[in-house]
């Protein structure tokens, strides 16, 4: 069923090379809505590059990617934003010295920066500000928006993160290992609010944390020295023969 | 509201000044209050931005020249001379913004410094910029409201008392524009920036567009303080857009506290009242002639005793009373 309807985000052949190392390689990629895609592999397979190059931090070396068939190869970062492809970062970005409403009220501006308004307090921004709280609210951090970001727990850093991504209100998210250095609670958390936001998001996760990807993963793309080699449901890539020897090794039958 | 009682309390005052001071002390106000308008223009720059510019008299110069050059013999109008000057330090400044913008951290310093050395180099070795001399001011800018009973003259800048009031009055302009570039939305992302470029880009934010509109921004306003440093001067010569005031302006910040437009008034006041105590042969003596070695110290100490600038001092008086 969701194979047949068109992807929101598509990714073909797409490469990237730094000079003589191609950490991304002729790697296609499609997100629907619905759906969480996880992408998994070992350290270096290309992954955070992939997300680069989706949202635009990094330009292809070639390929095509189309969002909604539009093609947005050339186009670059803020705009892509500003279209729909949200995206977090594997090291936590917010704004350390912002509260974290600000952190996510900054985020929303970009939907609607209107910078020539001097005479307007950013604070009495009614569109941002209904934005970002239901940012907050969406990442469970409404309690919290009052506090400054640098003084939140790591998970709770990590919902921000989340949290400013669905500010600009995305229909793409690109999330690069939400889950790093998370206590089993937050986990648990976080991807109960994966679970929720996929009803109305194609999502992309990279993650290392293989109980928690066939937990919520639709879809798993497995790369290898920058190359896919295998994508499918779960079930079959937990039996793939060719997974299990490159990346998963004994341990496959382990995991549930 | 709280936030702006102290800077209204000091404009009450400065505008109270000049029936107590001595010509001597408002001229120092004056010279005090046009550093001022320098300071927080970069203060857009370095505090608001993240953007540390070494060549930021560039564009004071250029309001500077703007106004003597335009004045000639026969005197300009003020408003003509101010739209002049700061329509070409904005012109200037969004040249060497789009190129210098491209770089970063040293590489932007470098940059910066680069351009301003090439405007210095102009004012120095062409006629237009009258050489190393530079050019006398001979008639200053006046203000005239023409009517049916003839030119009534509002501002005089020739007049102490005017050219004081309107110096204030363009710091106090200053000081309230950047206050509400610092609360809006355009001020936010400059913020954004500074902490984070990359997360404002894949927040949605075409950076380099509002650092190039800061950059403008603080060459116009760094221009407005030429215009008026021109005037009060009387003249100009080409070591207003030399290096050295580029790094005295950054000093004046340094000095003052960074992160903040109270810390560049306090800092421009700060420098220009210790290069005058140190420049004052009556009160330290043949030491005088060395001002810029026992300025450099006197700096050295202020910052290794309050890196945060003079701002920091009321914090730092607090906590040694609680520690």
């Amino acid at each position: 069923m969701v194979e047949a309807a068109p992807a929101l985000l598509r990714a073909v052949q797409l490469t990237r090379r730094f000079g003589g190392l191609t950490a991304v390689n002729g790697v296609s990629i499609d997100l629907h809505v619905g759906e969480v895609h996880a992408v998994i592999g070992t350290n270096g397979a290309g992954k955070s590059t992939l997300i680069n190059l989706l949202s635009g931090e990094l330009a292809a070396s070639s390929g095509r990617i189309e969002l909604e068939g539009r093609d947005i190869t050339r186009m670059p970062q803020p705009q892509r934003a500003r279209a729909g492809i949200g995206r977090s970062y594997q090291r936590t970005t917010v704004f350390p010295e912002f509260s974290a409403l600000e952190n996510a009220r900054l985020c929303a501006q970009a939907a609607r920066p209107r910078p020539w308004t001097l005479w307007q307090s950013a604070q009495r921004c009614a569109a941002s500000m209904s934005a970002a709280r239901a940012a907050l609210d969406a990442a469970g951090l409404a309690e919290h928006a009052a506090q400054r970001a640098g003084v939140l727990s790591h998970g709770g850093q990590r919902q921000l993160e989340i949290a400013m991504c669905l500010a600009i209100a995305p229909r793409v998210l690109l999330l690069d290992e939400p889950l790093a250095g998370m206590g089993a609670e937050e986990t648990d958390r976080m991807l109960a609010l994966l679970g929720a936001l996929k009803t109305s998001h194609a999502v992309l996760l990279v993650e290392h944390d293989m109980d928690a990807v066939f937990r919520i993963a639709d879809r798993i793309t497995v790369m290898v020295n920058g190359e896919v080699i295998a994508s499918d449901v779960p079930q079959r890539i937990r039996t793939n023969r060719q997974v299990q020897i490159a990346y998963l090794g004994e341990g496959m039958e382990g995991v549930h | 509201m709280r936030k702006l009682a102290v800077p209204l309390i000091s404009l009450i005052v400065l505008l109270a000044l000049p029936a107590v001071l001595t010509p001597y002390t408002q001229d120092m106000v004056v010279r005090i209050a046009i550093y001022a308008i320098f300071a927080l223009s970069l203060e857009l720059l370095v505090g608001m931005t993240g953007l540390v510019s070494l060549g930021h008299a560039a564009f004071l110069g250029i309001g500077a020249y703007a106004t003597v050059l335009l004045s000639g013999d026969a005197g300009a109008p003020l408003l003509k001379v101010l739209v002049v000057g700061v329509a070409a330090a904005a012109a200037y400044a969004l040249f060497v913004g789009a190129l210098s913008l491209r770089t970063r951290g040293v590489y932007f310093i470098m940059v910066t410094l680069a351009f301003a050395q090439m405007a210095y180099f102009v004012a120095h070795d062409t006629k237009l910029g009258g050489g190393s001399d530079g050019i006398f001011l001979y008639v200053k800018p006046v203000l005239e409201l023409g009517g049916v009973f003839g030119n009534i003259t509002l501002v005089n800048l020739d007049d102490r008392r005017h050219l004081y009031f309107t110096v204030i009055a363009a710091l106090a302009a200053t000081y309230g524009l950047l206050a509400l570039i610092a609360r809006s939305r355009f001020g936010h992302a400059l913020a954004g920036i500074r902490v984070n470029e990359q997360r404002m880009r894949a927040a949605g934010f075409a950076t380099y567009r509002y650092k190039l509109a800061a950059f403008v921004i603080a060459g116009a306003l760094a221009a407005v303080a030429g215009v008026l440093l021109a005037t009060k001067d009387g003249a100009v010569n080409p070591e207003l857009m030399s290096w050295h005031e580029s790094g005295a302006v950054l000093l004046m910040l340094i000095l003052g506290g960074i992160g903040s437009l109270r810390g560049a008034v306090i800092g421009a006041a700060a420098f220009t009242l210790l290069k005058e105590l140190f420049q004052a042969e009556a009160l330290i003596g043949p030491l005088a002639s060395h001002w810029q070695l026992s300025l450099g110290l006197a700096i050295i100490a202020f910052v290794a005793l309050l890196p945060k600038g003079l701002i920091g001092l009321r914090a730092r008086l607090m906590g040694a009373a609680h520690g």
